[in-house]
């Protein structure tokens, strides 16, 4: 059974396809802002904070710093992983009905 | 000794990729046959500069904390790019973003307006790298200045010319393992002497006898919190809109490889950002701040001082040529990605309207590359001396102002239309522009002026929104229903990756 290009576009499933892919998007863009400007924040205001040990040595600000680059890398896998399992098989469905 | 090795092997691969480059596809897009563990390490390649390496390193051995504020920054742009754009850009591209933005509206404007943007950008860059790899290259090997700028144009230039961007992508990857490679040896040489606890070493650095303490904690970098955000946006949006980056995504062949080569690059790169502060730190307390300054007064030369002082001088020779082989491969991805906005987006889009043979359109992109790479030999020696730190920034500050909003209203906005993108990529990159050298860093800093007419240091925050909004603006009073019809289509291949090349 194929669809025209005209069909498939305004198909429900394909609609919800590209409003998760978005939503899935943003909520990841923000919590990345939230992260990394979070850190830039307390920078600007709060420098004694960051100066307080955590170890014997480190302080709060060099922790901080390491877990913003880790965060910002893990939120790039949770894509990842989302796009493998979710995206990539709705997207093979959508495609088998264009044929 | 280690150079010959290296550009011996390069050219090698070089010859290689030249015997394999007869397209055009080939020719830009290595034939779109790169993996995405390989695009991800050259993408990684492309992104680690000798700005970063030396530079970052440095920062941290003479500034402390605030170096690494900067490493922070440099990454956070990668997992925007993943979000955002880089699997539509995928589906929708040919060889330059133009082709993304031009996929519904009209091709002649778009393309002028992208490739005025994407050269503005790679132009901005290029100085600054070439300007810093003279020097760097006059201070590791006595070479004169003009010489050194001279001989990174030609070895650049025969891998570009003769290799096209499978060549380029190989002296990415090798470069990027070597110097990941070379940087953790100098970690764990470096470690070994502090029982490898980093810890130890903020507690070393902590006891230095001038400034010791002070080095762990932020300083003046962050005073301003509207400049610090206004630096944020220009270096995470920035990074969705440098054309050398967008470039090497049509290198794949289809947008789950495109998803895989940001996850490796955005490990690699979190990775070498982690450590290099370390690196840094352990410059200050092995080599010492006093012989840091002597050799440099910016202190570009603490990471290779320091390999001098864990290996002697084989491993500082070995490091010196990963920073070498660093400006050659950052400066060799410009290139290619300048002449593909000429000799693509201008000459066979719109002189010969689409319509060149396969040889043609390859001859056109080599002498593109053979213009650009004396240009940019060219501003390297007119340059010469002048602080041009600033270049970098106004590079992000063009790119996240006049290439991204396009770039991304052109993919989820069916409204958008020719006037719209026309309008957000030039007011963007020339109100960038114009904010930056009206800013503190050029007005004050570069012409001596007292005061600065625009206050922030990076005027993203502003050019960015001016953009958006002149694109929005501009797309509501020139509506153009053809582009409107023609989104469903672009749909199906954004999301889909239906017809795609």
């Amino acid at each position: 059974m194929a669809k025209s290009v005209h069909e498939i576009v305004n198909s429900p499933k394909f609609k919800k396809l590209v409003a998760t892919r978005w939503t899935v998007s943003f909520i990841l863009t923000f919590l990345l802002f939230v992260v990394y400007y979070g850190y830039i924040l307390l920078i600007a205001y709060n420098k004694e904070f960051l100066a307080e040990k955590v170890g014997v040595y480190t302080n709060y600000g060099i922790l901080l710093g390491v877990l913003v680059i880790v965060l910002a890398w893990v939120l790039t896998f949770i894509y990842v992983i989302w796009a493998n399992f979710s995206y990539d098989k709705r997207v093979e469905e959508l495609k088998k009905e264009i044929r | 000794m280690f150079f010959a090795i290296f550009i011996f092997f390069t050219l090698m691969v070089t010859y290689w990729a030249a015997k394999k480059t007869k397209t055009a596809a080939e020719y830009y897009a290595a034939g779109r046959s790169v993996t995405g563990f390989q695009n991800g390490m050259a993408l990684a390649g492309d992104y680690m500069s000798a700005a970063s390496f030396l530079g970052i390193a440095g920062m941290v051995s003479l500034k402390g904390y605030d170096g690494m504020i900067y490493a922070t920054g440099w990454l956070v742009g990668w997992p925007a790019l993943m979000f955002l754009i880089a699997e539509p850009l995928r589906n929708l591209g040919k060889f330059t973003f133009a082709d993304v933005v031009a996929f519904r509206l009209k091709q002649t404007p778009i393309r002028i307006a992208g490739a005025i943007g994407g050269i503005l950008v790679v132009l901005a860059y290029t100085i600054a790298q070439m300007v810093g790899s003279g020097s760097l290259i006059k201070l590791m090997f006595g070479i004169p200045y003009e010489a050194a700028e001279v001989i990174v144009g030609c070895v650049m230039l025969a891998y570009v010319l003769f290799g096209g961007m499978l060549a380029t992508t190989w002296v990415q990857i090798i470069k990027a393992c070597l110097l990941l490679f070379g940087v953790t040896l100098l970690l764990l040489l470096g470690l070994a002497k502090f029982g490898f606890n980093p810890g130890n070493v903020y507690g070393a650095v902590q006891n230095l006898p001038q400034f010791g303490a002070d080095m762990l904690k932020p300083g003046g970098l962050v005073t301003n919190p509207l400049d610090a955000i206004s630096l944020g946006l220009a270096l995470m949006l920035g990074l969705l809109g440098l054309p050398h980056i967008l470039m090497r995504f049509f290198t794949v062949p289809n947008a789950q490889e495109a998803r895989k080569s940001v996850a490796y690059a955005t490990t690699f790169i979190g990775y070498f950002y982690c450590i290099i502060p370390v690196v840094g730190f352990m410059a200050a307390v092995l080599v010492g701040k006093e012989m840091i300054t002597k050799v440099d007064k910016g202190g570009n030369m603490a990471a290779l001082l320091l390999a001098e002082l864990l290996g002697g001088t084989p491993f500082m020779g070995f490091i010196a040529a990963v920073a070498f082989a660093t400006i050659l491969a950052v400066v060799a991805g410009l290139t290619l990605a300048a002449a593909s906005a000429m000799s693509h987006d201008i000459f066979v889009s719109i002189f010969r309207k689409g319509q060149a043979s396969e040889a043609e359109q390859v001859k056109v992109a080599r002498i593109a590359v053979v213009i650009f790479g004396i240009v940019a030999i060219a501003l390297g020696i007119l340059f010469k001396g002048q602080n041009v730190a600033f270049m970098v920034g106004l590079a992000f500050a063009i790119a996240a102002s006049g290439n991204f909003p396009a770039l991304f209203l052109s993919i989820v906005w069916k409204k958008f239309t020719t006037a719209g993108a026309v309008a957000s990529i030039l007011i963007g990159s020339v109100s960038a522009t114009i904010f930056i050298v009206l800013s503190p860093t050029v007005w004050v800093d570069v012409f001596k002026f007292k005061e600065a007419i625009f206050p922030l240091k990076n005027p993203a925050i502003v050019s960015m929104t001016l953009s958006f909004v002149c694109g929005i603006i501009a797309s509501y009073i020139w509506p153009d229903k053809e582009a409107e019809q023609k989104f469903e289509d672009e749909k199906l291949r954004t999301y889909l990756g239906v017809g795609a090349e």
